[in-house]
C-alpha cells in the first residue's frame, strides 16, 4: 500500500482514539436485550431431555406422563421431530435419529405453556435405552490414537524440518518435558438461548451466535428452505468464546418445536446441561523436546501434541501449531495425535490451539532457560527468527522482542535473582515469570454498505456481531476515518441481524479486521461519489456497497502474526498450598489499536480466562457415567473479582501495511495465550516446584512444599 | 442392558407422587413493589422472583445465568439488600420491595432520557463491561456493598480490629471481596472495582 488509506480529516482523527462504547447505556440500565429477552405473543418454553448414558440406543420414550401435566403442548422426539437435511455439522442433527453419541446429548425436547411447566415434564419423560460399554478415559496410549490429515484452522496435522530426532540426540542441552491440561470450558455468562417462530414459511430467530449468517445458512440448509425465508436476530449477546461460534443446538431445537407447536418458542439452555453441548477446549497432552547450545541457542525443537474428539465430529486443538511460528529451530518435528471418544464435541474455546500450546511450548523454554542459567527473556531474544520457521515466510510485522524488553520494563522484571524459593514472606514463597504470547492474522471477505443521507448523515450496514467486543464502536470510527470525517457520531451503525449484508462471524480475532475492511471500502468509494457529486443529494441519499471477499482470500506473501509478552508475579501458601497472582502485567504487538478505551478491555479479559486456566479452570470427565463432573458455576471455577488483583495491559502500536487498510491485527485472543504459562514459570521461581499439569490448584501444590 | 432415565426405585414412587396432576400448577396471587409499582400477580409457586420478572413483567435487566445463585447475574435488591432473584419463590416475597437495574436512573438528565445511578456512569465512565450480561446483576450487587459497608457489614477481608458496626471503609480489598459473588466472564474485574470506587467516592450509598 503506497498511500495512506485514510484522508486526514480534521483533527482529532477518530481511529485510535478511546471512544466510549455505544450501546454502554443500554447495558447499564437494563434495556439491551438478549436472546431470551424477546416473548412474542403466544410464546411458548421449552426444556431439553439429555441422554443419560454416554453410548446407547433409544427403545422408547415414554412421553404420556409429561403430556398430562398441566401446561404441556408436545415432547418432540426422535420419532415425531421434524426431519432435518443433513449440514457438515453433525452435532446439529437433533432428535433424528436413535443413537445416542455421548452423555447429555439430547433425545427429546418439552414444550409447554410456562418454564415451570416446560422444566418440570422434563423430568417425567420417560426414555429407555440399550447401552453399551463407552471410554471416555483421555490417556497416554489410548489405542484408538490417529493421526489426522489436518487440525482446526487447516493446517497439517505434522510438519517436519530437517532432522529432529538426530539434531536432538546430538544436543549437547535437552530438554523434554510432556505437560497437560484438562478439558475447560467456555461458560459465557449469557446461556446460548433462542427464540423462534415461523410466519407464513418465513421462520424469524433471535439466537445467541457470534455469527448470524452462518447460522441462518445452516437453519435455511436443515429445514430445506431458501436463504431469503429465515432471519437470525443476534443483536446482544452475552459473551461466546467460541462456543457461539457456528450454530448449537438450541437454535435448531427452538426452530423445530415452533414448526411443530405453531407457535414461538423460547429455549434458553439450562447452564447444567451446557457443559455436554455446546463445545469445550479438548484435553491436551503435550509432550515438548528442545535440543540446545550451552549458550541458548535452540537447534531442535519438537512439539508433540495427543487430544480426543467425539464420535460425531472430528476436532483436533492445533496445540501444535504455534510452535511453527515461535522460535528459529533448524531442526523440528511438530504434530498431532487424536483419538475418538464417546465424549461430547469439543469445539473452539478462545485462541484454541495457541492457548494450550504455549502453555506447553512457553513452559518448557522457561524450562530450558533455567537448565541453562539464563534469563528467560534474554533466551527468547537469542532464539528470534528471522522469518517464520516452518514457511520461511517473511513476517508482517514482528515485535516479540520489543514486547519482552519494554513488558520487562514496565514490570521490573530486573534486577531478578533467578534462584527458586529464596522469596519468603512469612509463610508465603514469591517468584516471577514470564512467557510469550502469539494469535494469527485471519481475515475472511465481509459485505458492507455505507449510505449517505441527505442531510449530512452516514449509515453503515453489515452483519457483524458485537458479543462484547465494541463493535459498533470501533466499525463507527474506521468508516467515519474513511469518510474524512473528524467524529463518528454521525455514522449509524446497523449490525447483528443476517438480513444484512453478509460478514464474517465474531471469531478468530477476525471480526474488526473483516469487517472493518469492508466498511472501509464502501465508505472509501462512497466519499469518492460524494466528492464528485455537486449540489445537494438526492432525498433517499447515496448508497455504496463493498465486497471484500476477493482482497481477503488472496495468499499473502507475509507470516501475519500478533504477539506479546506476560509477566506474573505470585504468592504460593506453603501451609495451604494456595497460588494468588499478586500481578500480571501483558505487552503486546497487534498492528494498529483502533480503540484503545475496548482494547485494553479485551486484552485484559483474556488475561483473566489465562488466570481461570492457570489456577482453577478444569472439567473431568467420570469414567463410569461418561459425563462432565463439573457442570454449573459453583464447580467450575471461572476467576471472580478477589481473583483478579493488578492487571494490566499495554501495548507497541505497529504500523503494518500487510494486513487491511486500518493496519489492525486481532486482538480478542491473544490475551488468554502465554497467561498460565507465566504463572507456571512465577511458581517455579516462587517454589522451586516444576509443576506440569494444569490448573495449579492446591492438592497438587501442597505435596511439593 | 435395559435401563431408564430414572434409577428404578425412584420410578414407583415418581409415578405416584405425580398424581394428581392438578397440584402442579397451584397459583397464588401476590403482590411485588417493583422499582416503586406494585404490580398484582397470579402466579405459578415455581415461579422465582427472577422468572416473574423476566417472563411476567418484561423486566429483562436482571439476567439469568445459571439460575442456580452461582453467578449473581439476577441480583436485584430486596427491601434494600441486594439478593441472587433466581433463589427467590416469587411467591413467599409477596409484598416486598424490589428494586432492579431499570429502577436505578431517576429523574431526567436534561439530553438523551434519565439521570443515571452514580454506579451506571461509574461503569460506562470505567468501561466496566463488554458483552454487558453481568452488568446489570454488577451494578445492583455493588448499590448493596455501598449500603452495606455503609451500615457497617463486615466481610471476610475486614480485619477484625475494625469497629463492630461503624461504617466500613472500601478499600480495593473489599470491594473485590464484596464483589465476588458475581462473575464475569468478559474479565472486566479491575474496571468494575475502579467503577465502584468512583461512586464510594460520590457518596453512591446515598444516591
Amino acid at each position: 500500500m503506497t498511500h495512506d488509506p485514510f484522508p486526514q480529516g480534521t483533527p482529532p482523527h477518530p481511529l485510535g482514539n478511546p471512544v466510549a462504547r455505544r450501546e454502554g447505556r443500554e447495558k447499564v440500565t437494563g434495556a439491551a436485550r438478549y436472546a431470551a429477552e424477546h416473548t412474542p405473543p403466544d410464546c411458548a418454553y421449552a426444556w431439553p431431555v439429555p441422554a443419560t448414558f454416554a453410548r446407547a440406543r433409544i427403545t422408547g420414550v415414554e412421553t404420556s406422563e409429561a403430556l398430562a401435566l398441566p401446561g404441556v403442548c408436545a415432547v418432540l422426539t426422535h420419532e415425531n421431530a421434524p426431519r432435518l437435511d443433513s449440514t457438515d455439522d453433525p452435532t446439529l442433527a437433533l432428535l433424528q435419529e436413535d443413537r445416542v453419541p455421548h452423555r447429555g446429548w439430547y433425545v427429546a425436547l418439552v414444550v409447554a405453556d410456562s418454564l415451570e411447566a416446560a422444566r418440570d415434564a422434563a423430568s417425567a419423560v420417560r426414555v429407555t435405552y440399550e447401552s453399551a460399554d463407552h471410554d471416555v478415559r483421555f490417556r497416554a496410549g489410548h489405542p484408538g490414537l490417529y493421526e489426522p490429515e489436518s487440525v482446526n484452522g487447516g493446517f497439517p496435522g505434522i510438519r517436519e524440518r530437517g532432522n529432529f530426532e538426530a539434531a536432538y540426540a546430538a544436543s549437547l542441552i535437552k530438554l523434554d518435558a510432556t505437560y497437560s491440561i484438562p478439558p475447560l470450558h467456555n461458560h459465557p455468562m449469557e446461556p446460548h438461548a433462542s427464540t423462534a417462530w415461523w410466519d407464513d414459511g418465513h421462520l424469524t430467530v433471535y439466537d445467541s451466535s457470534q455469527g448470524a449468517t452462518r447460522v441462518r445458512d445452516d437453519l435455511a440448509a436443515l429445514f430445506k428452505i431458501g436463504k431469503g425465508e429465515v432471519t437470525v436476530v443476534s443483536e446482544h449477546v452475552g459473551g461466546g468464546f467460541g462456543s457461539k461460534g457456528t450454530p448449537r443446538p438450541q437454535v435448531v431445537l427452538a426452530a423445530m418445536a415452533a414448526l411443530h407447536t405453531g407457535r414461538p418458542v423460547k429455549l434458553a439452555l439450562p447452564r447444567g446441561q451446557m457443559a455436554a453441548v455446546v463445545g469445550h477446549r479438548a484435553p491436551t497432552i503435550q509432550r515438548v523436546r528442545i535440543g540446545a547450545t550451552t549458550e541458548g541457542v535452540i537447534t531442535a525443537l519438537a512439539h508433540e501434541i495427543i487430544t480426543y474428539t467425539s464420535t460425531v465430529s472430528e476436532f483436533v486443538e492445533q496445540a501444535a501449531v504455534p510452535a511453527r511460528v515461535m522460535y528459529a529451530a533448524p531442526h523440528s518435528r511438530t504434530a498431532h495425535r487424536v483419538t475418538a471418544l464417546d465424549v461430547p464435541s469439543p469445539s473452539w474455546m478462545r485462541a484454541p490451539g495457541e492457548a494450550p500450546g504455549m502453555y506447553a511450548l512457553e513452559s518448557a523454554v522457561d524450562e530450558l532457560a533455567v537448565l541453562l542459567d539464563i534469563d528467560p527473556v534474554e533466551l527468547r531474544v537469542h532464539n528470534e527468527p528471522e522469518t517464520e520457521p516452518d514457511s520461511g515466510r517473511p513476517f508482517s510485522s514482528r515485535h516479540l522482542v520489543g514486547c519482552l524488553r519494554e513488558g520487562a520494563n514496565r514490570f521490573g522484571w530486573l534486577p531478578r535473582d533467578p534462584r527458586p524459593a529464596v522469596r519468603r514472606e512469612g509463610d508465603l514463597l514469591v517468584g516471577t515469570g514470564v512467557a510469550a504470547s502469539t494469535y494469527p492474522v485471519f481475515l475472511a471477505g465481509s459485505v458492507a454498505e455505507a449510505h449517505a443521507d441527505a442531510d449530512g448523515g452516514y449509515r453503515i450496514r453489515l452483519n457483524a456481531t458485537d458479543i462484547g467486543t465494541g463493535a459498533r464502536t470501533v466499525l463507527a470510527q474506521i468508516a467515519a476515518a474513511a469518510l474524512g470525517a473528524s467524529s463518528e457520531e454521525r455514522v449509524q451503525i446497523e449490525i447483528g441481524n443476517s438480513d444484512l449484508p453478509p460478514a464474517m462471524l465474531a471469531g478468530g480475532s477476525a471480526g474488526t479486521g473483516s469487517w472493518g475492511w469492508a466498511v472501509h471500502r464502501a465508505c472509501t468509494e462512497l466519499a469518492a461519489r460524494l466528492r464528485d457529486h455537486t449540489g445537494p443529494l438526492p432525498a433517499e441519499g447515496v448508497t455504496v456497497t463493498a465486497d471484500t471477499g476477493q482482497e481477503a482470500a488472496a495468499k499473502s506473501p507475509y507470516a501475519r502474526h500478533a504477539f506479546g509478552a506476560q509477566f506474573a508475579e505470585v504468592q504460593v501458601d506453603t501451609v495451604t498450598g494456595e497460588i494468588r497472582v499478586r500481578r500480571l502485567l501483558g505487552m503486546f504487538a497487534a498492528g494498529h489499536i483502533l480503540n484503545p478505551r475496548t482494547a485494553r478491555s479485551q486484552f485484559i479479559g483474556g488475561m483473566t480466562m489465562g488466570l481461570g486456566m492457570a489456577l482453577t479452570e478444569s472439567s473431568g470427565l467420570d469414567a463410569a457415567f461418561g459425563d462432565f463432573a463439573e457442570r454449573d458455576l459453583a464447580s467450575y471455577h471461572v476467576p471472580a473479582c478477589a481473583d483478579v488483583p493488578a492487571i494490566e495491559a499495554h501495548w507497541l502500536d505497529e504500523r503494518d501495511p500487510h494486513l487491511n487498510p486500518m493496519g489492525s491485527k486481532g486482538i480478542g485472543e491473544i490475551g488468554i495465550v502465554g497467561t498460565a504459562a507465566a504463572i507456571g514459570n512465577a511458581v517455579h521461581h516462587a517454589t522451586g516446584v516444576r509443576l506440569r499439569d494444569l490448573p495449579l490448584t492446591p492438592d497438587k501444590v501442597l505435596p511439593h512444599l | 442392558m435395559e435401563s431408564t432415565n430414572q434409577p428404578a426405585a425412584a420410578d414407583a414412587q415418581a409415578t405416584a407422587h405425580r398424581q394428581p396432576p392438578l397440584a402442579y400448577d397451584a397459583r397464588s396471587e401476590l403482590v411485588l413493589h417493583v422499582n416503586g409499582t406494585p404490580y398484582t400477580l397470579t402466579l405459578d409457586h415455581r415461579t422465582t422472583v427472577l422468572d416473574a420478572l423476566r417472563e411476567h413483567l418484561g423486566l429483562t435487566g436482571a439476567k439469568k445465568g445459571c439460575d442456580h445463585g452461582q453467578c449473581g447475574a439476577c441480583t436485584v435488591l430486596v427491601d434494600g439488600r441486594r439478593a441472587n432473584s433466581c433463589l427467590l419463590l416469587a411467591v413467599a416475597q409477596d409484598g416486598r420491595r424490589i428494586t432492579t437495574i431499570e429502577g436505578l436512573a431517576h429523574g431526567n438528565d436534561g439530553a438523551d432520557g434519565e439521570r443515571l445511578h452514580p454506579l451506571q456512569e461509574a461503569f460506562l465512565e470505567r468501561d466496566a463491561l463488554q458483552c454487558g450480561y453481568c452488568t446489570p446483576g454488577q451494578i445492583c450487587s455493588a448499590v448493596g456493598v455501598l449500603t452495606e459497608a455503609a451500615d457497617g457489614f463486615p466481610s471476610h477481608v475486614t480485619p477484625y480490629t475494625a469497629a463492630s458496626g461503624a461504617p466500613m471503609e472500601l478499600t480495593p480489598d473489599e470491594i473485590r471481596e464484596r464483589m465476588s459473588g458475581n462473575l464475569c466472564r468478559c474479565g472486566a474485574y479491575p474496571r468494575i472495582v475502579e467503577a465502584v470506587g468512583d461512586a464510594r467516592d460520590a457518596g453512591g450509598a446515598e444516591s
